[in-house]
């Protein structure tokens, strides 16, 4: 049997109820076991998952029109700020977004307990939400002020849309200061108290398609407990290779993508809001991408372990926030996952930020989702742009 | 009378204080702490009990520096379903109270090795840890 296959071929195949489908964990487990060649010849998708705060996440809603009409100019939900500067009734809401009445920093470490994440959050779980909208009015929408509740099964519409979900790899964070730090990678002890990362590591999607050689543009997903879309590459998306300290590449790191999705198919499990005490509110985010075994250099990388893939460690008392570049080496996500690791030569207790449990889970429900036939691969439109398209950020020049 | 059970938290500004001495000292307190955890992060909890007839003014001398006081007796609750088991927590319990359990990544609590820091409620993103308060 080849280990080539195509999109046709693996959606024929789910329809037919004989598709061969096992989580990255499971991949992992099955290469090890019978080697590569036989397991990219029986295996048809792998499945990933991740569930971690994801900052650059927002929902685009239509509230449809009140009698009379209006033309929403400022728009506040529980509160928080949704930008409205589109068509009449439309606004977006973003994660970080936090109530003009919060008092942030000004106590440092602020709490953040409520943001757009929390709304959002809310919302899903079909709760009311106190809608509060401001207009100048105009003769085709005279109307100048409202105030009521509304529910998502009001509205008509809510499309979760990310511009920056999933990032392929992320920071280790340290501190190396002596005073303790308040992140959006959590509370950072000085001395090198603790090491935060972010990332499911072996299930971590992008990380289990470095070259992306099957994600793009209409990939279908697990977005937020409902069904997702790749919309395009997420905004910083500049993929390339982790490097050890001699040069030596290790694994992918710096892709990300957008996604989008009905908020009203999904499930608030799947959305939660977060707070990062001294920096601000996020969004957890639940997202699973199918891994199409298109050849076996596909599985190759869907089932690399986490002793082969890598987070950079940072500094964040100073490297981060001046931008200093380099870092203060590597640790894989095996060790990351043992709880401790040794960096400059010291065991530093570590913790993750995203939810290995809940990555699994998902990566399981799209397993599922796809052996039952509910759910067929999306052949992207195009792919997302991989490391040899040489994408880099910019450093943004503060002009005189 | 008896003893007041309390918990402390000290941040980085007061950690290296002699803060308990002077509760003895100008205060006439009898002091005995139950658990203490400060250094090397220069912030931390004790936890502690305090008799005598000038405690109210000792917890206001202890307010005053700016040392967060609250009741021992309040317990913790670990809000089962909001927990995403992330893990942050983790690294912040003084007593493990709050741990990863291996393999399976995920979360457990022990009220009974809590110290009631209260740690966990300012780092967990999702706000699963409540004071029974």
């Amino acid at each position: 049997m080849s280990s080539e296959r195509t999109y046709e071929e693996i959606n024929a195949r789910i329809k037919a109820g004989k598709v061969v489908v096992l989580t990255a964990e499971e991949a992992i487990e099955r290469v090890r076991d019978q080697g590569l060649t036989r397991t990219a010849a029986e295996v048809d998708v792998v499945t990933t998952g991740t569930f971690g705060p994801m900052c650059s996440s927002g929902v685009f809603l239509n509230f449809g029109h009140p009698k009379p009409r209006m033309k929403m100019q400022k728009v506040w939900l529980n509160d928080v700020l949704a930008y409205a500067g589109l068509a009449a009734v439309d606004a977006y809401l973003g994660a970080t977004e936090l109530p003009e009445n919060d008092p942030l920093n000004s106590r440092y470490p602020g709490e953040f307990r409520y943001g757009g994440a929390h709304v959002i959050a809310e919302l899903a779980a079909g709760r009311p939400v106190r809608l509060r909208a401001t207009a100048y009015g105009t003769d085709c929408y005279p109307r100048r002020e409202l105030e009521t509740a509304i529910t998502l099964g009001d509205i008509n519409e809510a499309i979760l849309f990310n511009p920056r979900n999933c990032y392929q790899n992320y920071n280790c964070a340290v501190n190396v200061s002596d005073r303790t730090l308040h992140t959006y990678m959590g509370t950072l002890k000085p001395r090198l108290g603790n090491a935060n990362y972010c990332s499911a590591g072996q299930l971590s999607p992008l990380l289990k398609d470095p070259q992306f050689r099957t994600i793009g543009v209409g990939t279908r997903i697990f977005l937020g407990g409902g069904i997702g879309y790749v919309a395009w590459h997420g905004t910083q998306h500049f993929p390339g290779t982790l490097t050890a300290a001699g040069g030596r590449p290790l694994c992918g790191a710096g892709g990300t993508l957008a996604a989008l999705g009905d908020l009203k198919g999904m499930d608030a499990r799947w959305l939660a809001g977060a707070s990062f005490r001294g920096y601000g509110t996020s969004l957890v985010v639940g997202l699973g991408i199918p891994i199409p075994i298109l050849s076996e250099a596909v599985l190759t990388d869907a089932a690399k372990p986490d002793e082969e893939l890598f987070a950079p460690v940072v500094d964040y008392s100073e490297a981060y926030p001046n931008a200093v570049p380099g870092n203060l080496g590597t640790v894989s996500y095996a060790q990351l996952k043992t709880g401790a690791v040794t960096i400059l030569d010291r065991q530093v207790p570590a913790a993750p930020l995203s939810s290995y449990a809940k990555a699994r889970e998902i990566a399981h429900t799209l397993k599922d989702w796809i052996q039952r036939g509910e759910f067929l691969l999306g052949q992207p439109a195009q792919l997302l742009p991989g490391p040899g398209a040489g994408l880099r950020g910019q450093t943004l020049t503060v002009k005189g | 009378m008896p003893p007041e059970k309390i918990v402390l938290r000290f941040g980085p500004e007061t950690a290296d204080q002699p803060i308990v001495y002077r509760l003895v000292k100008d205060y006439g307190l009898l002091v005995n702490i139950v658990r203490a955890s400060i250094n090397p992060h220069r912030e931390g909890s004790m936890a502690l009990e305090l008799t005598g007839e000038r405690y109210a003014e000792g917890v206001d001398f202890l307010r005053a520096q700016g040392v967060s006081v609250s009741p021992l007796a309040s317990e913790l609750t670990w809000e089962k379903e909001k927990c995403t088991h992330c893990g942050a927590c983790t690294v912040h319990c003084p007593t493990n109270a709050l741990a990863m359990d291996r393999p399976a990544m995920t979360v457990r609590f022990s009220g009974a090795d809590c110290l009631v820091c209260l740690m966990c409620i300012d780092v967990c993103p999702v706000r699963a840890m409540a004071t029974g308060i």
